[in-house]
């Protein structure tokens, strides 16, 4: 099996591949819970990237990949899951998926399933959207979002995809791949919060078997956002922005939440 | 799988002892707020050392290289503390240890012991085990002093009364030292301790300590404080016993000064603990016993996924960072060690126990960026999770489920089918079903909108033709 270094390695290789543009047949890996209750985040993925000039095929027969039932440690339920994402993604050069936690999982967890060369081939071939698009900045379409937005990195993004500087790293030079994409949106003022890049608590099935922290983690998250004046809060990972809803809705704040590749994209926004 | 403990022994139930600590919001946002600045203060320190990253990698190297020769570095302290006149005992657990603490006491008719905070020692259950042979074990360490009159485990491995509230203490302390209940003033209550402990700290029979250090190059080993309580303990009394885990070795004094500019920078973000304590040999006319734990060290030290762990230097770093941690409270761990790095530890004790520890956690990664010796703790909080899972310990609903969520997410169509469920359930059944104390989702949350259509639907609809 690769080790996680040989698969950053290769997956960096794939750098020069998005720069080309159109050139490469894109499959979008649109996640389980994006495809139910997040259409939209999908549906601007896509047409972002054909703006972009790419050819992207959506494989109909995706699921999901894995990564709930890997997370809790169970392998056995989640093998069959990562061999069907496999199989469906296995014969594309480059995969896209719009949303952090998804991608990680299969770039440095999906070993339950057999280890094949196939396997191999899709884990170091997938790319998450912020980073696919953060190669090519320039080329991103003219577009304005006026309004006052909160970036939130999600945690496995952030510190295992290389989103963004994590904060414990003092002495590193400041980055943030999403950022850099939203400093080309016109009218739109990124605003700070007082924890930069605080988990927001949602964590998969610990949103449920942890309600109690969970929901804590998320108060307090959107109340920084708020806090600073933030009209909207922006992701890259549609799961944190679902608990962060949640607790928007129930509490009837005024924030909204919107996927990052939405603003990109100029909609559709539900 | 040992199915008779399954059964019989209770696991610990963090998320339940979160949810009460959560509920008491005044307590709750104050041990977040605290907790947080401790984190800020250690950004600050590391900000200061242009090194930082570097330190942190050498001190991740000398504990693995330490910790890869553990053997030769083990016998050369034991050879160095020998000729020092220090008598040198080997524990391999937890009873072994209380025993052997026992029989010095006995053997010097010790009645009375002033100990300095020791996580070793809490883990070894000793002070409970030496009370109840009429030893009375009195703790010096402020924070845990007050941890012992509230009857509770310290909290956090540095600031074990993290938890407590001023008036927390000020109540504590009425009840204990006669103070007035109604003055939380820091500096009354300080005092009041103080006068409290001079008297056990001159009398004591005895001194206790762990080490936050053993040096095997000369036999020595080193004790941290904030408040000199431990140099007071180990001066006054003619008698001291020190616990000291096998992992807390490292080769050379030489490499103290990694470890020590990491220590307290880490923890509370301050350059240097006050006191940082060189114990080598006893004066004349006085004893010190060294006592090397095991208690499953060497398990852990066999550990093709866990042995990283060994190289913890206790500085807390990880607990302060963490945002499970900061709004659940210490105690809510329910085990000697709280936060992530009791998450990877305490299921090396007894994973059936403390089976729930590894969900207890978002799995965000801060730990392992903060750690001073670059153990890879959320990775092993996710390695656990699996031994968890492995050794048919999760909760039988959880099991059920997840068997079902892989059947379901590994077929096209039965994907579908379950997405059109869920969305059908959201739109049609009216909200008391969700909003019921049997969701979780919905205690705090509202459940998402569903969608017009899914996206595959979209799909079909209007790029079907391609």
């Amino acid at each position: 099996m690769a080790t996680v270094a040989e698969i950053l390695v290769e997956t960096l290789a794939l750098s020069g591949l998005a720069n080309e543009g159109g050139d490469v047949k894109i499959a979008l890996f649109v996640p389980c819970y994006v495809d139910a209750f997040f259409p939209e985040v999908a549906i601007a993925t896509l047409q972002l990237l054909e703006r972009l000039g790419h050819e992207v095929v959506v494989p109909p027969q995706q699921t999901c990949c894995g990564q709930p039932m890997a997370n809790s440690g169970d392998q056995a339920a989640s093998a069959a899951t990562e061999a069907h994402f496999v199989d469906t993604f296995k014969s594309y050069d480059l995969i896209v998926g719009p949303s952090g936690s998804c991608v990680h999982h299969v770039r440095l967890h999906l070993d339950a399933c057999e280890q094949t060369p196939e396997a191999a081939h899709v884990r170091k071939s997938i790319r998450e959207l912020i980073e696919f698009l953060h190669e090519d900045i320039k080329s991103l379409p003219p577009i304005d979002f006026k309004h006052k937005v909160g970036l939130h990195n999600g945690c496995t993004a952030l510190r295992g995809l290389g989103h963004a500087r994590p904060s414990e790293r003092v002495h590193e030079p400041d980055f943030s791949k999403a950022r850099d994409l939203l400093t080309h949106v016109g009218g739109l003022e990124i605003i700070q919060s007082d924890r930069v890049d605080e988990c927001c608590g949602f964590g998969g099935s610990f949103c449920v078997t942890d309600e109690a922290v969970s929901s804590k983690m998320g108060q307090d998250r959107v109340a920084d956002f708020e806090r600073n004046g933030a009209e909207y809060i922006a992701s890259a990972d549609n799961s944190c922005l679902m608990h962060m809803k949640g607790i928007i809705d129930r509490e009837k704040r005024p924030l909204k939440i919107v996927h990052i590749a939405q603003i990109l994209n100029g909609g559709p926004f539900a | 799988m040992n199915l008779f403990n399954v059964l019989t022994d209770r696991p610990v139930d963090p998320e339940s002892a979160a949810a009460k600590f959560i509920a008491d919001t005044k307590h709750e946002e104050t041990h977040d707020r605290l907790v947080w600045g401790m984190r800020m203060h250690r950004d600050e320190a590391a900000r200061q050392i242009p090194g930082w990253e570097e330190l942190r990698e050498l001190a991740s190297q000398i504990k693995e290289h330490t910790l890869t020769h553990l053997d030769q570095y083990l016998e050369q302290f034991e050879q160095n503390a020998i000729a020092h006149g220090v008598h040198v005992h080997w524990a391999l657990d937890a009873a072994e240890h209380n025993d052997i603490v026992l029989s010095i006491f006995q053997k010097h008719n010790v009645k009375r012991v002033i100990k300095s905070k020791s996580m070793l020692q809490e883990e070894c259950g000793m002070a409970a085990a030496l009370e109840t042979q009429g030893i009375e074990v009195r703790e010096s360490d402020l924070g845990e002093r007050i941890q012992q009159l509230a009857h509770e485990r310290p909290s956090h491995i540095v600031v074990p009364a993290i938890h407590q509230l001023r008036t927390d203490v000020a109540a504590l302390f009425a009840k204990n030292l006669a103070t007035d209940e109604q003055n939380s003033d820091p500096h009354y209550l300080t005092e009041a301790m103080r006068n409290d402990a001079r008297p056990a700290l001159l009398h004591a029979d005895a001194g206790m300590t762990g080490a936050n250090f053993a040096i095997a190059e000369t036999g020595g080993i080193v004790i941290c404080t904030n408040e000199g309580n431990a140099d007071i303990g180990v001066t006054v009394p003619d008698l001291q016993v020190c616990s000291i885990g096998i992992e807390k070795l490292v080769p050379r004094s030489a490499d103290l000064g990694v470890m020590l500019r990491l220590l307290s920078r880490s923890a509370l973000g301050t350059p240097m603990t006050q006191y940082t304590t060189h114990l080598h040999r006893p004066r004349p006319g006085t004893r010190i016993h060294f006592i090397l734990v095991d208690n499953k060290r060497s398990d852990r030290l066999a550990s093709p996924d866990f042995w990283h762990a060994l190289k913890c230097i206790r500085c807390g770093a990880c607990m302060n960072t963490c945002p499970v941690y900061r709004r659940s409270g210490g105690l809510s761990y329910q085990a000697t060690y709280s936060g992530p790095i009791g998450v990877i530890l305490d299921p090396g004790f007894d994973h059936t126990k403390y089976r729930e520890l590894p969900y207890h956690s978002t799995l965000c990664g801060s730990c392992s960026e903060v750690c001073p010796v670059r153990i890879d703790i959320a990775d092993q909080i996710y390695k656990w999770r699996r031994v968890i899972a492995d050794e048919g310990l999760l909760p039988l609903a959880k099991r059920a489920g997840m068997a079902v969520m892989g059947e379901t997410l590994s077929h096209t169509e039965a994907f579908h089918g379950a997405e059109a469920v869920a969305i059908k359930a959201i739109e049609q059944l009216p909200g008391v079903v969700f909003n019921n104390p049997l969701n979780p989702w919905t205690k705090h949350r509202d459940m998402p909108n569903p969608p017009k259509q899914t996206f595959h639907q979209w799909y079909q609809k209007n790029r079907g033709s391609e």
